[in-house]
């Protein structure tokens, strides 16, 4: 699960690490008023930061610095609302709803550092680099040289001399480099109590003063360990997620919307996965990823009908199940009562394989609909790109399936 | 023979009460695996399909001797069910839980370090040596005897694999579902090692995909140990990053993780990489020559 940045500052400054004033406001009269408390206290500028779940907001015109209150208010109305597509959200953008209103810093230097899983080892990994407020895939791949990793027992907890190793790997010295185990010490602890995946502070700064500042971050929580922490829960901000995705969550579907015409349905992860490989290897892409999971009901089976048919881009839709534990002709009946309930505009393949697969062919034969049966998957994939295709070669209003 | 399971293996089920592990203890006993006990606190006294239910792990296998546990615990205690199956003296624990926490499994694996105990999974379908002891939720009946072990992260597309190997006649010693999560307690490296040493495996089949670097570290224990043939197929090629595939552990990330790497690496161990799924049978139909 993803947190926006305010909510990620606030986490850090409850575990006491030092991050600048900021309010969090949702109109311009609110960004006004914030913008006021900060340039009349400090007599300098202040920073609106649009509030979205992505990074490189930045370069995208999601971060501005006003002079006075009135500038503010006048950023903030083009701000809101306003459809911000970074590196990150693809050409679609995500609307600013929420913009945080912060002090300005005398940033001296910046810096970057996360903590994050080291799953090959079992523990956690802390990342640092002297350059900070990039990016850090890029500087892995223009100065790798300039990333230290520094392996974390997660039993044990950060040592003494893993902080000196950091120090010297930001270069810092005086005050700062005091400062920066407390920070790395309460990352950690952080990240172990909350069960995160990932801690970013990036750029964590020098300021002009001589101290360190988180001035941005950002945290990733693991979704399986949410039930003990009903306190990271209520942070999840549902409009910052797709909501298909979040409907079939819903139905225990687990759906990712892909930018292909051939939607899927598939049981099993690795399967659903081989499956968008062989769409691609036929020609045509997949509209999404979806496992239905070990057992496929009625209700679950046309949940996945509604949500891929939503999708405009899918041109025809292949269902492959390979039915261990799941018996065919359960699916088959799941698929002959959902396409009662959903009218199907696109044309749709069926490979039915396992378990009782063949009473699974017979029900959807009997059926009288219009499905086409195919005998194996690269028969199916075959079958559905040429459907797809087919069905994008008609006029306009022509029957489609 | 056959690695790690055998007509031998006295299995308990730990979470056997349960709606899960109700169903496939059944499905386990009518493949004919020696189920011997199960386990859930608070019911131990009863019996569940003639199988005696324990309270503890540990009462389980003092009273039957158990050397194995197959665990269908839910994920916030599975955990703890893996712990208290190494504490109990077992050797081999599949765990077929997904939705295990992370940090979890990081307790878990350090606590594990250096015991007897293997781990299978988590968030895996299991184990099976054909005919004798099917150890997991995978439908038995596709499975046949013979000499190629088969190791996946996957269930479905394992159990695809394994129909196309015995449509052709290609019978397996062992198949292991290793698991989609991150963290697990055994690899590729442990079971193609197993699977080197076993007399009477020719040749394996390793069905990876995106993410981790388990594929990478197969490879280099590939290229310097094995000296039997390997097949594989590397599953999420078409996967964009940074998005989770449904396994916990399938995400590309950072630039990591990619398939083509994988496939690189597995090509210059000198493996035989089918490049989709539908082929891994013919392709190692192809190597064994048959």
């Amino acid at each position: 699960m993803k947190i926006h940045e305010y909510q990620a500052k606030e986490l850090l400054k409850a575990y006491g690490m030092p991050v600048p004033g900021g309010i969090l406001a949702q109109s311009p009269e609110k960004v006004v008023e914030a913008a006021r408390t900060f340039i009349g206290r400090i007599g300098k500028a202040c920073v609106l930061k649009a509030q979205v779940h992505s990074g490189g907001r930045g370069k995208a015109g999601g971060v501005k610095l006003a002079q006075s209150p009135e500038e503010a208010g006048r950023l903030a109305k083009d701000m809101l609302d306003m459809k911000l597509v970074t590196k990150q959200t693809g050409p679609e953008g995500k609307i600013v709803r929420k913009i945080l209103v912060t002090e300005a810093v005398d940033v001296a230097k910046e810096y970057y550092v996360s903590v994050t899983g080291d799953n090959e080892n079992a523990g956690l990994v802390i990342v640092l680099s002297a350059d900070g407020g990039t990016e850090i895939e890029e500087t892995a791949k223009v100065h790798p040289e300039r990333i230290e990793q520094i392996p974390v027992s997660a039993i044990e907890g950060l040592k003494s001399y893993e902080c000196v190793r950091a120090a010297k790997a930001l270069g810092l010295s005086g005050e700062a480099a005091k400062e920066l185990p407390g920070i790395l010490r309460q990352m950690v602890r952080l990240y172990l109590e909350k069960d995160c995946s990932l801690i970013e502070i990036n750029p964590l700064v020098l300021t002009k003063e001589g101290h360190l500042l988180c001035l941005d971050a950002k945290i990733n929580f693991d979704d399986n360990a949410l039930f003990r922490h009903p306190d990271i829960s209520v942070l999840r901000d549902p409009m910052e997620e797709d909501p298909k995705e979040n409907e079939a969550a819903k139905f225990g579907l687990n759906y990712i919307r892909l930018d292909g015409n051939i939607g899927c349905l598939v049981n099993g992860a690795g399967l659903a996965m081989a499956t968008m490989d062989m769409i691609e290897h036929f020609g045509a892409r997949p509209a999404n990823f979806l496992d239905v999971g070990g057992s496929a009901s009625v209700e679950k089976v046309t949940a996945a009908f509604e949500i891929l048919l939503s999708d405009s881009h899918v041109e025809a839709i292949l269902v492959n199940i390979f039915g261990g534990i799941m018996k065919c002709d359960v699916i088959a009946e799941g698929i002959v009562e959902a396409a009662k309930v959903v009218e199907l505009t696109v044309p749709l393949v069926v490979r039915l394989e396992g378990t009782h697969v063949d009473e699974g062919r017979r029900i959807l034969e009997a059926s009288g609909l219009p499905i086409i049966q195919a005998s194996d998957m690269a028969d199916g994939v075959k079958k559905a790109v040429e459907a797809a295709e087919k069905a994008r070669s008609l006029p306009e209003g022509g029957e489609r399936a | 023979m056959s690695i790690w399971v055998n007509k031998d293996t006295r299995l308990i089920a730990q979470g056997i009460t349960g709606k899960q592990g109700a169903f496939h203890t059944g499905e386990m006993l009518k493949y004919g695996t020696k189920i011997v006990g199960g386990v859930t606190p608070g019911k131990g006294g009863q019996k569940l399909l003639d199988v005696p239910v324990f309270d503890t792990a540990y009462e389980a296998v003092h009273q039957t001797g158990a050397n194995a546990s197959v665990i269908f615990v839910p994920p916030r205690f599975a955990a703890d069910s893996i712990l208290e199956a190494a504490d109990a003296g077992i050797e081999l624990v599949v765990c077929i839980t997904e939705g295990i926490p992370i940090l979890d499994m990081t307790r878990v694996k350090h606590y594990l370090e250096g015991k007897k105990t293997r781990l299978i999974g988590p968030n895996c379908p299991g184990l099976i040596t054909p005919d004798e002891c099917k150890i997991g939720i995978m439908p038995g009946y596709i499975h046949q005897k013979g000499h190629v072990g088969v190791i996946s992260r996957s269930g479905t597309l394992t159990y695809e694999v394994v129909k196309q190997l015995s449509a052709r006649g290609i019978g397996q010693s062992s198949v292991i579902g290793i698991g989609g999560d991150p963290i697990r307690g055994t690899g590729f490296v442990d079971c193609l090692k197993a699977f080197e040493e076993d007399p009477d495996t020719i040749a394996v089949v390793m069905n990876g995909e995106i993410g981790g670097s388990g594929e990478e570290e197969a490879a280099t224990f590939i290229r310097d140990h094995m000296t039997k043939p390997v097949v594989a197929f590397i599953g999420g090629q078409s996967a964009p990053p940074g998005k989770r595939m449904g396994h916990a552990g399938a995400i590309i990330s950072g630039g990591k993780g990619m398939a083509e790497g994988k496939i690189a690496a597995l090509r210059q161990a000198g493996v035989t990489v089918a490049m989709t799924p539908d082929v891994v049978g013919e392709t190692m139909a192809a190597v064994l020559k048959v």
